[in-house]
């Protein structure tokens, strides 16, 4: 029998329909996977119990010929930004320690009516501010891959880096992510596996701790192109509880993946290629373009001019939003909560000066301030107005073209000391490819496309038009065809 | 209309007033969690996890809170915007569990309208509406159940408001309370709001300053959360002579935020400057601008009751009555339905007497409003029916309402059961009069002789012994002809 953790969703699917394994093996051998790669920090929580629990019932189900979809018994890992019912959920803030919800996200709620099986809560930035996954209360994730010449631990990319690891590390099929400016995208890439950031509106929010409202969208993290479609479509669907959530319908995303892109129009912008990109960055994006031809695609060069606004408008709305989503931790009704003896306003400042991180605190300050009376009109309001124009560049270029292709990261993984560990700015810097499509809230997704000359993995990113994940998909698959990325993590490999 | 004037060494100073109101919306649920909107209950048993502040939960707005808000936008002759924007106003409090409250700053639901004010002396008076908005409502905070902690009840936390902002076009406590009054009677009448002050369903923020006239507006001062429309009227007034003191003696007016004293009638600072909130007002990204049809906004015109200005002009055109007893009566939507089921088939001008006259005096004395009434509407008019065609007198009949008011009865049946149908039998008249005649030679004698004053007193000692149910009329008639000849 082939290592179970290592299988697609697809193979899991058609070998739990075949009855080749169960549920409940395929979930104790990611359970022991998790085990072993415990160093890694993947997990803020495991939930063995309610793994096989719900392993034992999507058996139970299969046996009586009730299996529910292409998910049921599929072990996968959800981010800890989305509430879990009686499951504790951190944000991997300290201000929310201990905090377990009585109610389950939509997303997740999805996943779990579709018969997937929860393996624990991932661990990521806190409050999904960071791209690098060193910002956690609950300590820095690893990735599983090292460079050739350098055993330096190194960032997962951020800020789902936990659910990338996970997924990287085969202690799961699959994991949930959300992506605010990059933050599946950018995992995605330094980990060497698929991440989807579906349209804004596509998945429902309701239940996911929020970061910043008007970017946030959840999305998958798998090994496959073909896993991302289909576990999409278990996590994605109109939700009245979400008031942003698109009202749209909801398409069977593996169909769309039928391995044809010929007369596919495939736009490349020229501001992504600034002076400074890195050589193997831009060798890998060329690559990417010549897959596409040689598959049949046209490929044109099209214009974004405000690229270079995206990520100080970026992070002007995203900490804007943030700070005033963030108030609501202060000590009064769950979470952490400091007091000695003090009055109603000590016991906020101690709260939340204990409870979040510097990088928390620092974008609640800068949402705070460009908020503020006689600052609003300078920053947020301009920010607004340039978001604006950033959404009709896209929708210009849309004009002419199906998809469009970009690198999903400036540079190949770093190591977490040293590396991640510069200044907030050269760390903002990571998201310059993957912030213009959050601001415009299209799809968009990343594929591994190659190794650097480090042998560490590199991202090429797809963006599609509003609610056309189906052809993002299509042309993602036919990528990753052309791709053939075969490696695996280096702490996978024989020896390590 | 009398002026408000206030005196002062430097010249005549005048005031100027506008009123933000905030009104509880009638609804079932609150504004976005769908949690009870109902008031009372046990703290904390009606808060949805968004109420309190859980983190990952979402707005999703009430349809019916938003029709109730452009049901009262249409009953202000008001604007309505068919695209408004929801914000949220940032601040930290224990009762404000999301650290903002979700409200409308730059693009309300309903724009410029106007309210009309009947004054005491018959005249009237055009109020300005800038805007109404929706927004929610904190929880409160329990101070006192605790001796070192506070108590936090979220059950009021999401209500629905419609704060009601007017221009500044008051210049008098007297028509500040008109204006709050007459907005009560329309959102009483539009069923938006219960009007309730008592209860808190409907508050007031009071905003004072003073110039002399022909000045462009000076400092303003905000007075917060006024419960009563005296208290309001009482912060107007101290406020007002506060300003011209501070003027008059070289001072200066700083805007600012007050509360108002209702024990000792003053107003007094609510923070220093130093904690002047900046609320950071920005657009709320967990909801769409909200956007609705005309036909939406048609389909609620079609449905609006008669609102108080419209029933006012009916009652004088169609029963005669006076402006200012026709105004009496419409303030109240229960009066003036009171009124009009009395009124149905009687002399409305004679219903309307008794209604504000003993009715009136009826309720206040045993502290019954207008719906808890003893008396039934239709035995007003059936009163009057009896007094018209001569059953029993006036005087009768107001001790036949007093039954009715003990009672409940119907007037023709009190009547009837205590026998006090008016005699117009003149062979039992004679027979009185006779009697009395008969007992009093001497003053009979006088009146013969001249004394024409005491046919008065045979009057009285007539329908005394009749036990007042001697048609006066007849009676009268009877004496001055037996007496004179």
């Amino acid at each position: 029998m082939t290592d179970l953790t290592s299988l697609t969703l697809a193979e899991a699917r058609d070998g739990l329909a075949k009855g080749e394994f169960t549920s409940v093996e395929l979930t104790g051998a990611c359970l022991a996977a998790m085990e072993a790669r415990k160093d890694l920090n993947a997990f803020i929580v495991t939930c063995p119990e309610i793994a096989l629990d719900r392993a034992e019932a999507s058996d139970a189900r299969r046996a009586k010929g009730e299996a529910l979809g292409p998910m049921d018994g599929a072990p996968v890992a959800i981010k800890d930004l989305f509430c879990t019912e009686g499951v504790q959920t951190t944000a991997a803030s300290k201000i929310l320690q201990g905090f377990k919800p009585q109610y389950e996200s939509t997303v997740s709620a999805r996943l779990k009516a579709g018969g997937a099986v929860m393996l624990g809560k991932t661990n990521l930035d806190e409050f999904a501010m960071g791209s690098a996954n060193i910002t956690s209360a609950y300590g820095n994730v690893v990735s599983p891959w090292q460079a050739e010449d350098d055993a330096a631990p190194l960032v997962p990319g951020g800020s789902s880096g936990g659910s990338a690891a996970a997924v990287a590390a085969r202690m799961c099929l699959a994991a949930t992510g959300t992506d605010t400016g990059g933050s599946i995208r950018q995992p995605a890439a330094f980990t060497g596996i698929v991440g989807l950031k579906p349209t804004y509106g596509r998945c429902s929010r309701w239940g996911i701790v929020a970061f910043a409202s008007s970017l946030d969208q959840a999305g998958p993290m798998t090994r496959s192109v073909r896993d991302a479609a289909i576990m999409l479509g278990q996590m994605a669907g109109f939700d009245a509880k979400d008031s942003t959530s698109a009202n749209v319908a909801l398409p069977d995303f593996e169909k769309a993946l039928t391995g044809d892109i010929r007369g596919l129009k495939v736009g490349v912008p020229k501001e992504y290629r600034p002076i400074g990109l890195a050589t193997e960055i831009a060798a890998l994006w060329d690559q990417g373009i010549t897959w596409l031809k040689d598959a049949g695609a046209e490929v044109v060069e099209i214009s974004l001019p405000h690229t270079d606004k995206a990520l100080a408008t970026y992070y002007i709305i995203a900490p804007a939003e943030a700070s005033s989503n963030l108030a609501r931790y202060d000590g009064v009704r769950y979470g952490l909560r400091v007091e000695n003896g003090g009055n109603l306003d000590e016991m906020y400042m101690k709260t939340r000066a204990a409870g979040f991180g510097k990088e928390v605190k620092r974008r609640i300050l800068i949402g705070t301030y460009v908020l503020s009376a006689g600052y609003y009109d300078a920053y947020y309001l301009k920010a607004q107005k340039v978001r604006a124009l950033i959404a009709n560049d896209f929708r210009e270029a849309f004009k002419q073209v199906d998809v469009i292709l970009t690198p999903t990261a400036p540079s190949d993984p770093f190591p977490i000391e040293g590396g991640a560990k510069v200044d907030p700015i050269t760390m903002y810097l990571n998201d310059v490819f993957t912030v213009p499509a959050s601001l415009a809230g299209l799809p968009a997704l990343s594929l591994p496309g190659g190794l650097s000359q480090r042998g560490l993995p590199l991202g090429l990113q797809l963006i599609g038009r509003p609610f056309d994940e189906e052809t993002v998909l299509r042309a993602a698959q036919a990528m990753e065809a052309a791709a053939g990325f075969t490696a695996v993590p280096t702490l996978l490999r024989e020896g390590k | 209309m009398s002026s408000y004037i206030i005196e002062g060494e430097t010249g005549p100073w005048e005031v100027v007033i506008g009123l933000e109101v905030h009104a509880q919306v009638i609804s079932a649920a609150k504004l976005f969690s769908g949690a009870s909107a109902t008031f009372g209950g046990d703290p904390n048993t009606h808060v949805a996890f968004l109420d309190c502040g859980m983190p990952g939960m979402l707005p999703v707005i009430n349809a019916e809170c938003v029709r109730q808000a452009v049901k009262t936008g249409l009953g202000l002759n008001a604007q309505i915007n068919r695209r408004s924007v929801f914000d949220r106003k940032n601040y930290f409090y224990a009762d404000l569990p999301l650290g903002y409250q979700i409200s409308q700053f730059a693009h309300p639901i309903v724009g410029e309208g106007t309210v009309i004010l009947d004054m005491k002396d018959g005249t009237s008076r055009e109020v300005g509406i800038e805007r109404l908005h929706l927004e929610i409502d904190a929880g409160k905070s329990l101070h006192d159940q605790h001796p070192s902690k506070s108590f936090i009840d979220l059950n009021r936390a999401g209500v629905a408001l419609m704060e009601i902002v007017s221009k500044p076009d008051m210049r008098s406590p007297e028509e500040a309370g008109a204006y709050l009054k007459k907005l009560r009677a329309i959102l009483r009448y539009l069923e938006t709001c219960d009007g309730n002050m008592e209860e808190g369903s409907m508050r007031a923020d009071v905003n004072v300053s003073v110039r002399h006239p022909g000045e462009p507006l000076r400092t303003r001062c905000e007075i917060k959360n006024v419960n009563s429309v005296r208290f309001v009227m009482q912060a107007i007034e101290y406020e007002a002579a506060r300003h011209v003191e501070v003027y008059e003696q070289g001072g200066i007016i700083e805007q600012e935020t007050r509360l108002f004293d209702s024990a000792k009638g003053t107003t007094r600072p609510m923070r220093s400057k130093e904690f002047a909130h900046d609320y950071r007002y920005f657009p709320d990204p967990d909801l769409l601008p909200l956007e609705f049809t005309q036909e939406f906004v048609d389909e609620i015109k079609a449905g609006l009751p008669e609102l108080p200005d419209a029933k006012k002009a009916r009652f004088i055109g169609d029963y005669g009555l006076t402006p200012y007893d026709a105004g009496v009566l419409v303030a109240e939507k229960e009066t003036a339905a009171y009124f009009e089921a009395a009124a149905e088939g009687h002399d409305a001008k004679a219903v309307a007497n008794w209604v504000m006259g003993d009715l009136f005096a009826a309720l206040n004395r045993t502290g019954k409003s207008i719906a808890e009434s003893p008396v039934a509407p239709e035995n007003i008019g059936r009163l009057v029916d009896l007094i018209k065609d001569g059953t029993i007198s006036g005087r009768i009949a107001k001790d036949v309402f007093e039954i009715m008011v003990e009672t409940g009865g119907e007037p023709g049946r009190i009547v009837e059961e205590k026998g006090l149908k008016q005699v117009t039998d003149t062979g039992a008249i004679e027979k009185v009069v006779d009697e009395v005649i008969a007992a009093n030679p001497d003053k009979a004698a006088e009146v013969k002789a001249g004394k024409e004053k005491l046919l008065g007193w045979f009057v009285g000692q007539a329908m005394k012994a009749s036990q007042g149910k001697a048609n006066p009329g007849i009676l009268n008639e009877m004496i001055r002809k037996k007496l004179l000849g």
